[in-house]
Parts: C-alpha cells; sequence; structure tokens
C-alpha cells in the first residue's frame, strides 16, 4: 500500500463523514434521526446497530457486486439482490448476536431489524458501486457513512434532552423544533463543504 | 335531470374507488397527513421537475407493487410476506429504473440514487402491507393510484417552493422579478429541513391533520407505522410479545 492510497483512503473517510453526511446532506435515514433521538441512550444504541450493520453490509455488497454481478454482467439486478442481501445480514446477525451475546442483543437487538429498512444502509452499497470503490474503500466508505450518522444522531439526542425543559413556542413543540435544530444542524455542517 | 345529475355524480365520485383516490389525495395524504417517506421528500425537492420526476416514478412502482401483491395475498403465506414484498417491490423498482434510463436519462441523472432507494420507501411497504395484501386488486389499483398521486403533487408544491425561493423559477420558468436575489439555502440542504419545519410548524398552529401532531389515524402496521414519533419503544415492545409468542 503506497501512501497514495491511504490519503485517498482518508479523503474518502473525511468526505463521507462530514462533507457528505449520510443524514444532514444527503438525508438517507431520516426516520429514525427524528424518531430514535429524544434519548442520548438510544442513540448510541441505534448509532453502533446502524455503524455494524452499515459496515458489514458495505463488505458483503461490494463483494457481491464485484465477484458475482459484475463478471456476469447482471449490475441491472443490484437494488434487488442488495436489498435481499441487507435483509438476511440483518436477520442473521440479530440470530449470531442473540445466541452469543445476550448482553449485546438486549442494548443493540431491538434496533437491528428497524435498520433492515433503513434507507442508509442500502443508499451506501448503493453509492459504494456508483463511485467504483474497491472492497477497503468501501469499507472505509461504509464505516465513515455511519459514524457521520452515529455523530448526527447523538449530537441531535444531545440537543433534544437540553431542549425538554425549555419553554418552546407551542406551535413549535414537538417535530417542527426538532427539524429547525436538524437546520441548524445541516448548516453547520455545510461549513465542511470546502475541506477537501 | 337534477337527480339523474346527482346520481351520475355519485355514481363517478362517490364510489369506493374513487374515494380511495381522494383518500390518497387529501385524507391520508402520504407527505402532509402520513408524513411517510421523509427522505425523497427532503432529498429531491430541489426543484418542481425533481419532485415531478421522483412522484411519478414511487407512484408507478407503488400501484405496480400493490396491484401484484393484491393478486397473489392469498398465494403468500404470511409468516414470510416481507421476502416476497422485498422481491416484488424491489423488482418493480429495477424495471422503473430501466424505463428511466431508457427514455429520460436527464431525470435519472438528476435523481441518481433516490431511484434505486424507493425500495425502502415506507409509503410502498406502508400500502403494500396495510393494503394491498388485505384488499381485491382494483381497489388496491385505485389505493396506488390515489396514494401515488397525493405523493407527487405533495413532492412537486415542495419542490415549486424551493425552487422559486432557492432559484427564482418553477419547472426552470423565471417567475420572480429580475431583481429577486435567489435565497441559494433553499436549495440547500438545510433548506429541506427548515421547510418541512415551517409545514409542521403551519399544521400545529391551523390544528390540520398530521401525524406529527397525533391528530391523524394511526397507520395499521404491526409496529404501528409512525416512524416520525417512533422512538423504538413500540417495536421493543412487540418484539417483547412476539419473543413471549414463539417461547409458549
Amino acid at each position: 500500500m503506497n501512501t497514495d492510497y491511504l490519503v485517498n483512503l482518508l479523503i474518502i473517510l473525511i468526505s463521507a463523514a462530514f462533507i457528505n453526511n449520510v443524514i444532514l446532506s444527503q438525508f438517507l435515514g431520516i426516520c429514525p434521526f427524528l424518531g430514535i433521538s429524544n434519548k442520548i441512550k438510544s442513540a448510541v444504541g441505534m448509532g453502533l446497530a446502524v455503524m455494524f450493520v452499515i459496515t458489514t453490509a458495505s463488505i458483503l455488497c461490494s463483494l457481491v457486486f464485484q465477484y458475482i454481478l459484475d463478471p456476469m454482467d447482471l449490475q441491472y439486478l443490484q437494488t434487488i439482490v442488495f436489498i435481499i442481501v441487507i435483509a438476511a445480514l440483518v436477520q442473521f446477525v440479530e440470530m449470531i448476536v442473540k445466541k452469543f451475546s445476550p448482553t449485546l442483543y438486549n442494548a443493540l437487538g431491538v434496533y437491528l431489524p428497524l435498520i433492515t429498512t433503513n434507507c442508509a444502509v442500502l443508499g451506501v452499497a448503493l453509492l459504494n458501486v456508483e463511485k467504483d470503490f474497491d472492497l477497503v474503500e468501501s469499507i472505509v466508505n461504509g464505516f465513515a457513512s455511519a459514524l457521520g450518522f452515529t455523530i448526527s444522531i447523538i449530537i441531535m439526542a444531545g440537543i433534544r434532552e437540553r431542549m425538554e425543559h425549555n419553554n418552546i413556542p407551542k406551535t413549535f413543540r414537538g417535530f417542527p423544533i426538532t427539524l429547525v435544530t436538524a437546520t441548524l444542524m445541516a448548516m453547520a455542517f455545510y461549513g465542511f463543504a470546502g475541506l477537501v | 335531470m337534477n337527480k339523474l345529475f346527482k346520481r351520475l355524480i355519485n355514481a363517478l365520485f362517490r364510489n369506493k374507488y374513487s374515494e380511495r383516490v381522494t383518500n390518497g389525495l387529501f385524507k391520508e395524504n402520504p407527505t402532509f397527513v402520513l408524513m411517510l417517506g421523509m427522505c425523497p421528500t427532503l432529498a429531491v425537492t430541489t426543484s418542481a421537475m425533481n419532485g415531478l420526476g421522483m412522484g411519478l416514478s414511487t407512484a408507478v412502482v407503488l400501484i405496480a407493487s400493490n396491484v401484484i401483491i393484491a393478486a397473489l395475498r392469498k398465494f403468500i403465506p404470511s409468516t414470510v410476506r416481507m421476502p416476497y414484498f422485498i422481491v416484488v417491490v424491489a423488482s418493480m423498482v429495477t424495471i422503473v429504473q430501466l424505463l428511466l434510463q431508457a427514455y429520460v436519462p436527464s431525470v435519472n441523472e438528476a435523481l441518481g440514487i433516490y431511484i434505486p432507494l424507493i425500495v425502502v420507501n415506507c409509503i410502498i411497504f406502508g400500502r403494500v402491507e396495510a393494503y394491498a395484501a388485505k384488499n381485491k386488486v382494483g381497489l388496491a389499483l385505485f389505493d396506488g393510484i390515489g396514494m401515488g398521486l397525493g405523493f407527487t403533487i405533495a413532492l412537486i408544491l415542495i419542490g415549486s417552493f424551493r425552487e422559486v425561493l432557492g432559484s427564482g423559477t418553477i419547472f426552470g420558468f423565471q417567475v420572480m422579478p429580475e431583481s429577486f436575489e435567489p435565497i441559494a439555502l433553499f436549495i440547500k440542504p438545510p433548506g429541506a429541513f427548515l421547510v418541512l419545519a415551517m409545514l409542521t410548524a403551519l399544521q400545529n398552529k391551523f390544528k390540520l391533520p398530521s401525524a406529527t401532531n397525533g391528530s391523524a389515524k394511526a397507520s395499521a402496521l404491526a409496529c404501528g407505522g409512525d416512524c416520525a414519533n417512533c422512538s423504538g419503544e413500540t417495536y421493543a415492545t412487540n418484539h417483547e410479545v412476539n419473543t413471549l409468542k414463539k417461547e409458549d
């Protein structure tokens, strides 16, 4: 591995985690971001589960695409194949975690099935293909995207915990103020745009 | 004569089929009332044209999936229905994607990965699971048409609003005076959140029916289907109940 390749990986990491943040600039995984962000504890659980699933899904989907779909000229089947791979993966992970680590299952288990229909997982797998990433790049991109997801959902949960005791105008209580918070966070993350 | 006219109107617009269409357009509008499918709603509404493209693609997928699932509903075992639904919906999405690539490549390029991501749009799964799997083909077809049109119109409205403020145009035509300085924020990601924040605040203010203020009825999905207000707890409870059932 030469330095150029490592620098390239670092650029992928930074741009996926901050500049093209999955939630705040690509709008993937908005449902959990707005839904599971009312407590820091559940936000951390969701974040970790998403990190694990996106990274493994990136590896699997990248392998399937490079060694099965691409050589057989079946690229157009990627959507169907990826969503099945992801659904199977999530089920499988849930079974394994349940069997071998009940503590981990209690912490993450309930979030796992929710992730199957999380657009971030499929979105990252599709982006890996679209950007022609090789296996290592896909893993880095998957991990970094999930890191970006976790960072933003935890920040959001922190802000919402503080806001609970604030006197918010009646019209803005609940959903609207959460979205205004997201607006401000998106503006802050937009500042990363010139970084790379 | 008047009576005949009324009867005609009733036959045309008040039957169970047209009821599904108005239901999708107004009463249970997927975007404004049920607040489903927020990801594409926020991501692709940078212009009215993109909203139209996304809305129509989703509508086609929804109508086709609804019809197929309704036709197959008696043959799909309920315990493994999810994989069936996923395969049907993903196939429809692939077909739509290939059609877009062939006939309107510009739309396909503008929407990018959000076209394949229609697979995980909660509107599709929500309607397939809550409606098509339990009803006849004809009703499911009109349900798909209503929901699809409701989604398309909502995306065009949000897209036009953002386009007018963000670049001074609608569908590419200049509508604002020359002196108007476009507020670029509105076509950038933060603008999407801001527009939705204002929309939901207005719904709260005027007490309009919406899932975000709890005044719209909950959907019939197993998890509650209320993604916007879900903290994972409903799911956790259902999960425990199901595990207990299995152990019994």
